[in-house]
């Protein structure tokens, strides 16, 4: 059973990665694109779990961890790079 | 047991892979940014959130090792979500200062702290009951 629902959790996933892609590429504005990255890491995120959990192991949190931390670092980083012209003052 | 347990599992996965596809046609169909941002930011943490629940009851429940790491990295994402949808919204805010326009009365003296400043600390109380205009 829980064969079907890892299948299904990948479909849907990709599916919206998918999106987020159509976002990212067609996005208006520029924080249209910073967001639909954001949430492509999110996505990304939630199909490394999916796998770790079909292939029975631990080891790729520590890959979700850096992703997580990786997604968040970077958005605040363009984010404060339009806000202020600099990412570090 | 393992049968409920199984169960429980595949419908965490399948509410989070759910989730996830809302949040992210919700970033596709939505008119512009600001509404946009509510999809990733609430539905698509949310979907993440029921992925990492399902496979801490994976590993706890039918691989039987306790694994702390979901929950490392589900506080993260909880955590993280709502700073960088207020950093994405405030630099939309600058990107547009036409919206300024729109924006409602703070209904003190000072208005949004994010075009005004830090409003001064001195009988900072008074000013900040006082109504506007």
């Amino acid at each position: 059973m829980i064969e079907h629902a890892l299948t299904f959790g990948y479909v849907a996933v990709s599916i919206a990665v998918l999106l987020n892609l159509w976002r990212l590429l067609r996005g208006p504005s520029l924080m249209d694109r910073v967001l639909a990255v954001d949430t492509m890491v999110i996505n990304v995120i939630a199909l490394i779990i999916l796998f770790g959990i079909q292939q029975r192991t631990t080891v790729f949190f520590e890959a979700a961890l850096l992703f997580a931390m990786f997604g968040f670092i970077s958005t605040v980083a363009y984010c404060r790079f339009i806000l202020r012209g600099d990412v570090i003052e | 047991m393992t049968f409920v347990l199984e169960v429980l599992i595949s419908a965490l996965i399948v509410l989070g892979g759910i989730f996830a596809l809302v949040g992210s046609v919700g970033l596709v169909k939505l008119p512009d940014l600001l509404t946009r941002l509510h999809g990733p930011t609430k539905a698509t943490t949310l979907g993440v959130g029921g992925a990492l629940a399902g496979s801490m009851l994976f590993f706890f429940g039918i691989e039987g090792t306790l694994s702390i790491h979901e929950v490392l990295i589900s506080v993260f994402l909880f955590l993280t979500a709502p700073i960088s949808a207020h950093f994405i919204a405030k630099a939309h805010l600058h990107e547009h200062v036409a919206l300024r326009a729109d924006l409602p009365p703070t209904g003190r003296e000072h208005g949004w702290s994010t075009f005004d400043g830090v409003p001064e600390s001195s009988d900072g109380e008074q000013a900040e009951h006082a109504p506007r205009g």
